[in-house]
């Protein structure tokens, strides 16, 4: 027998015949069968099991590893003057491990960052549907408001694992490269070692927060598309017109109601001083395009026809 | 992404494109307010002066005086003057006396010449009804940069009318300025504030510095002033160029080389002093040529600086001083405030990233000092208080300019609470000795006077270019440091200068400069805003505390702080006489003074803060609101619990028209199999979409058990379904996905009857491979078994049949009816009649989204005795069937004859037709069923 050529064995029938005649579960007043329950479906566990197993999450993952080495060699390779304290910014980004973890999150924040949330939310419901099985959640019933909770909430810790594997990979790196020194800042500031990875840490937490807008704008186009590139393109689309526009001075103070102004206002952490002011606006920002495309999201996804 | 997506989504880049544009066209175009101006001639003693009034909007409004600089006119502080007026103040500039149109003789701001001519010019406010007054003294303040900040400070001493003030880099004492010198002898206390200086007497002349002024004041203005403006917290390139740019700063460099028309020109008038007085003139010739000054010549520049005013000055004052400045360095702005404080002034000290060699104030802090106008001449706006404020610029440049930040300590070190901290930097260095050639040359390279005002940044540059020539140079070294020291203002150093045995000691006493290194852990050593501190020693030997420049400086760690002293500097003027001193450190710690500060910011914006709050609580009152909607009561019919599936008048219309789905009613038992039969876009899987709640009906309920179906209905719960092809993640095997399905659902493992369930699939070992490697068929069996998880109490199939070869299809038919048996019911769609006679026992025929028929098969198909017959003459058949005993319901449809034989064998009907000669071509049991259904679909009956 082949294993294309698949057939039933007829004592598999009698089988099912016998368990099914002797399994008649009880129903519970609101319909539904014994053993279900809106609020287990679809638990975050079980969306992590199924979106580790994704050779798309490993990926992503295994580059953000693989970045902070990138730099390294590359530094390595063309730098012959190490341990320059003054200069650009490639400069900079050799003077100790926090410097070298800094340099990481700029180089990867117009783009990358962006480009991982926007991964993570974009894909998770369009890939269901264009794999089909999104009907199938929906009809086991998972309800669809816990469906895009707990989609979002699944996509939320991988992008928070991802924010934080780059600078926490970056710094092992850099401490066995660069060393344990003080952090400077661009404008002169030096901060020591400890308080140095405490603000990184600081740091990548107002990134995952100044990223909410990304990860709700591509969650509305994830429910919007059966196509998860769709979805993810046109994100990271939105991400670079804004950051275009953003280069644009004469747009003066408006630039600050585009989504990406404060994107590298976590730099004011690298200092002794901190000064909270820019950080308070681009969260606030953030939280309100996150708030406004959010809801976009769950209201068309709770209404709309699922054709998939 | 779908073709309207596409263009929604080029409609809305465009929208945001189009609105960037119009937003940039509107903003160019917008200009503040009017101003309006009013030039002027005043008359004053001897001179005449070229005034402007700039009046603001609004009237009466307080009055601000703008002096320009050295070599300037009104022309060059137009724009700062037209700001004030924009910020709503009168504001007055003028043309200092010998300068551009302004006829007299240049006198450095005597008492007698410009302050006079500044009380003339507040007469002339004083009767201007635009001027804000008290009864008859107008609300007054002055403010200039360099020879205006000076102007600002005498006017502001001589004449009581002023109300407050604001000197930008001037001087305290010209003849300090000129002629410094840091050394305090021994036992010399000096002011416990960061940049005090010792001002010794006879100093070293600043020889290229007061080349540059004497030049500006015989009309070559090029140089004396910076045009640009300073580096400033959150400033980028552009705004530096476009400063440069500006008109104003244009008039104040290279322009004015001809002589302004109407006005006495630069050719000296009266031979090589130019437009300057007879005394000012020979005390610069006597600096020039002999590099000393006499009494006369110190008593002269210490009657025209501010500090023969500055203990009767107790007018606000803020005190704005720069960085980058060689020539009117901290400490002159450091003896301005403490002269100032110690006359009971109000004194707010400003040290900004600029100066003579790097910028005047930027938009910001042009601002502050407006701010300080506002608050002291008519009590707008906040009070600006006596905190001290500096500007530390970064070591590191990110882009180009280097980034600034701004720091606030409470209050001015020395002048308001403690005395400034210092902090102690052990250097180690031997006993050096140092030699002054014949003639000072060649000299070590400092600074480039004059050049920060033309190139910005330059003096960023020359910090790097620094030279001390072998031989001329001591130097002594700290330890690499532990961690960044921010250096602000002048450190102070211990030394003892002995002479070298044999070589005889100038008359005038040994000359030394002493500088501050910023010495990277690559050797890079940085000579911090170019500045050196000169010192003259005339009794050898001698121990003297040496002043340091004043700088601000973040020095990083692992960086070394370097001392310096050498013999000659380009700069200045050195002793000609050759010379010869062993330095030696007396105190190896410098005294480095450090101002605890916090980063001036605004605190973190109230309206983001609230607004975050805000948004997070709507968003909280919506998530309430939806979930109380949710909870609305089940609609539940009690009558129905037991009927598997009730569909009443269901319609569904997609937007365009698409009727999909029209008026369709039927009902489902327990144990039945139900067919749904219809061709292609006849309705079925919408229908069973609309079972499963994934469409959104338009018209019309469905009830499973009772239970009205919604998106999301609990009693979704009781039906397995597969629709419109499988749904598996292609990376997992089969039987990963069949376990990560039930593990979806949330429901006990042990309901789940997986290995029936994968029994049913029949995939063997290929369950375990990746659902990507399976064919059609074991996708479809492997949807079967998964719909079939938990053996639901309805099972919905769309198509199941769809896909497998025909021995598969038979045993699926097999499946179905037994599992039916069990007390279930199922329901399939299909387009195939055959399908659907084999496998089901009742049957609903759709069409067009309408119901057709609906019934047992058994009593839609072969029913009973009827039977058919295909033969050449229908209507002589009609008549022989019609003969027999107990046939019934004869009907002719065109070449078929159908009977209902009623328990005539159809042997024997057949035997009666070819007896009475009619051809029978086919006979068999008569099939309604298929009649209805190729009609609907169209097919020849033929």
């Amino acid at each position: 027998m082949s294993t294309n050529n698949v057939h039933t064995d007829p004592t598999a029938i009698g089988a099912m015949e016998e368990a099914a005649s002797h399994e008649h579960l009880k129903v519970q007043p609101d319909g539904s069968v014994v053993g279900y329950k809106a609020s287990r479906t679809l638990r975050i566990r079980v969306e992590l099991a199924r979106q580790l197993r994704r050779r798309r999450t490993q990926l992503m993952l295994g580059l953000l590893v693989l970045l902070p080495v990138v730099l390294v060699i590359a530094f390595q390779i063309g730098q012959s003057n190490p341990n320059r304290r003054q200069g650009t910014f490639v400069d900079l980004a050799v003077a100790s491990a926090p410097n070298f973890v800094v340099f990481a999150l700029f180089v990867s924040g117009t783009f990358l960052l962006p480009m991982i949330v926007a991964i993570f939310f974009g894909d998770t419901i369009a890939s269901e549907a264009s794999w089909s099985s999104l009907k199938y959640l929906l009809a086991m019933p998972i309800p669809r408001h816990r469906l895009i909770a707990q989609k979002a909430i699944t996509s939320g810790i991988l992008s928070l694992f991802a924010l934080l594997l780059l600078p926490s990979v970056s710094l092992l790196i850099g401490v066995i490269w660069y060393g344990a020194g003080e952090a400077v800042s661009p404008t002169g500031d030096a901060v020591s070692f400890g308080d140095g990875v405490t603000a990184i840490y600081a740091a990548t937490i107002y990134i995952a927060i100044n990223l909410l807008w990304v990860a709700a704008l591509a969650l509305f186009l994830s429910v919007s598309t059966d196509a998860p590139l769709g979805a993810v393109g046109g994100t990271v689309l939105v991400a670079i017109v804004s950051q275009i526009l953003d280069q644009i001075t004469a747009l003066e103070d408006l630039r600050n109601y585009l989504p990406t102004h404060y994107a590298f206002a976590w730099s004011d952490l690298i200092s002794t001083d901190i000064d909270w002011s820019e950080m308070t606006r681009g969260a606030f920002s953030a939280v309100c395009f996150a708030a406004f495309f959010g809801f976009l999201a769950v209201r068309k996804f709770t209404r709309k026809d699922i054709t998939s | 992404m779908s073709k309207t997506r596409l263009r929604w989504l080029a409609l809305t880049l465009a929208a945001v494109i189009v609105a960037a544009g119009v937003l940039i066209w509107v903003n160019s175009g917008s200009d503040g307010p009017t101003i309006a101006t009013e030039n002027r001639l005043v008359s004053s003693g001897d001179a005449q002066l070229d005034t402007t009034l700039y009046l603001p909007e609004q009237t009466p409004a307080p009055a601000v005086l703008v002096a320009h600089g050295f070599g300037g006119s009104k022309e060059s502080v137009d724009a700062d003057a037209r700001e004030l007026a924009q910020r709503g103040f009168v504001a007055l500039a003028w043309t200092a006396r010998g300068f551009g149109r302004s006829t007299g003789q240049i006198a450095l701001n005597a008492p007698d010449a410009e302050v006079a001519d500044v009380s003339r010019l507040i007469d002339e406010l004083a009767k201007r009804p635009e001027v804000q007054k008290d009864g008859t003294d107008p609300k007054v303040g002055i403010t200039g940069g360099s020879y205006g900040g000076a102007i600002s400070l005498l006017a502001a001493g001589y004449d009581k009318r002023i109300d407050a003030l604001a000197p930008v880099i001037t001087y305290n004492d010209l003849g300090q300025a000129l002629i410094p010198n840091s050394a305090a002898t021994t036992g010399q206390q000096l002011p416990n504030t960061p940049s005090a200086n010792a001002f010794a007497a006879q100093g070293v002349f600043k020889r290229s510095w007061a080349g540059v002024f004497f030049a500006a004041g015989m009309g070559g203005a090029s140089f004396a002033n910076p045009s640009v403006d300073a580096s400033e917290p959150g400033s980028d390139d552009n705004s530096n160029q476009l400063a440069a740019q500006d008109p104003a700063a244009a008039a104040a460099g290279g322009t004015q080389g001809g002589p302004p028309p109407g006005g006495r020109g630069a050719v000296q008038p009266n031979g090589p002093c130019g437009r300057f007085t007879p005394q000012v003139c020979a005390a610069y010739t006597e600096l020039a040529t002999t590099g000393k000054a006499s009494q006369a010549t110190v008593d002269l520049l210490r009657s025209v600086s501010p500090v023969s005013v500055t203990d009767r000055i107790t007018q606000p004052t803020m005190v704005v001083q720069g960085e980058q400045d060689t020539l009117f360095g901290l400490d002159q702005s450091d003896a301005t405030a403490r002269q100032i404080t110690a006359a009971g002034g109000k004194v707010k000290v400003v040290w900004y990233a600029g100066g003579h060699d790097g910028g005047k104030p930027g938009p910001g802090l042009r601002a502050k000092i407006a701010d300080w106008f506002d608050f002291h001449l008519r009590g707008r706006g906040a009070d600006p208080g006596t905190d001290f404020e500096y500007a530390v610029q970064g070591a590191i440049r990110a882009q180009g300019a280097p980034s600034v930040r701004t720091m606030t300590a409470a209050g001015y070190p020395g002048l308001s609470g403690s005395a400034t901290e210092r902090r102690p930097i052990t250097l180690a260095g031997p006993q050096q000795t140092i030699v002054n050639p014949p003639g000072g040359n060649p000299g070590s390279i400092t600074s480039m006077p004059g050049l920060g005002s033309v190139v910005a940044g330059s003096s960023r540059l020359a910090s790097r270019l620094a030279v001390d020539i072998p031989g001329q140079v001591a130097r002594w070294r700290s330890e690499p440091l532990t961690g960044q020291l921010l250096v602000s203002g002048s450190s102070t150093i211990r030394m003892r200068v002995e002479p070298v045995p044999g070589v005889p000691v100038p008359p005038d006493g040994v000359v030394l400069f002493a500088k501050l290194y910023d010495v990277a852990g690559d050797g890079t050593r940085t000579l911090p805003a170019s500045a050196v501190s000169p010192l003259r020693v005339t009794q050898l030997p001698a121990d003297v505390t040496v002043t340091l420049p004043g700088i601000v400086r973040p020095i990083e760690a692992d960086h070394r702080i370097e001392v310096a002293v050498t013999t000659t500097d380009q700069a200045y003027a050195v002793p000609a006489q050759p010379a010869a001193v062993t330095v030696s450190l007396t105190d190896t710690a410098l005294q480095v003074p450090v101002v605890p500060g916090t980063r001036s910011t605004q605190t973190p914006p109230m309206f983001a803060l609230v607004g975050i709050g805000v948004v997070i609580g709507l968003v909280i009152v919506v998530a309430i609101v939806a979930a109380i909607r949710r909870r609305r009561a089940d609609d539940v019919d009690p009558a129905l619990t037991d009927v598997p599936l009730v569909i009443e008048n269901l319609a569904k219309e997609y937007p365009g028209g698409l009727k999909a789905v029209d008026g369709l009613s039927f009902r489902v038992e327990k144990g039945q199999v139900l067919g749904l039969l219809g061709p292609n876009g006849a309705g079925k899987t919408t229908s069973l979409r609309m079972l499963m709640g994934l469409i959104q009906p338009t018209e019309g309920s469905i009830r499973v058990f009772g239970h009205k179906v919604h998106a999301g209905a609990p009693v979704l719960s009781r039906i397995g379904s597969f629709v419109e092809g499988s749904g598996f993640l292609p990376h997992l095997s089969g039987e990963a996905n069949l376990r990560l399905y039930w593990a979806a659902t949330g429901r006990p493992l042990e309901h789940a009857h997986f290995d029936e369930a994968i029994e049913i699939a029949g995939l063997g070992h290929a369950v375990r491979r990746k659902v990507k490697t399976y064919s059609q068929g074991m996708r479809q069996r492997l949807a079967i078994a998964q719909a079939m998880l938990g053996f639901p109490d309805m099972l919905v199939l769309d198509e199941p049949t769809n896909g497998l070869d025909p021995p598969q299809i038979h045993q699926m038919r097999e499946v179905l009816k037994r599992y039916a048996a069990t007390g279930r019911t199922v329901l399939v769609s299909s387009h195939l009649l055959a399908e659907v006679e084999q496998a089901c026992t009742h049957v609903v025929v759709m069409h067009r989204g309408k119901l057709v028929a609906a019934g047992e098969v058994a009593d839609i198909a072969a029913v009973g005795g009827e039977a058919t017959f295909r033969v050449d003459q229908p209507d002589q058949a009609a008549s022989v069937l019609g003969g027999l005993a107990g046939v019934t319901g004869i009907e002719v449809d065109g070449r078929q004859v159908h009977a209902n034989l009623d328990g005539t064998p159809r042997a024997k009907a057949l035997g009666a037709l070819v007896a009475a000669g009619v051809a029978v071509e086919q006979a068999g049991p008569r099939r309604r069923l298929e009649d209805a259904f190729l009609e609907l679909v169209g097919e020849n009956k033929a």
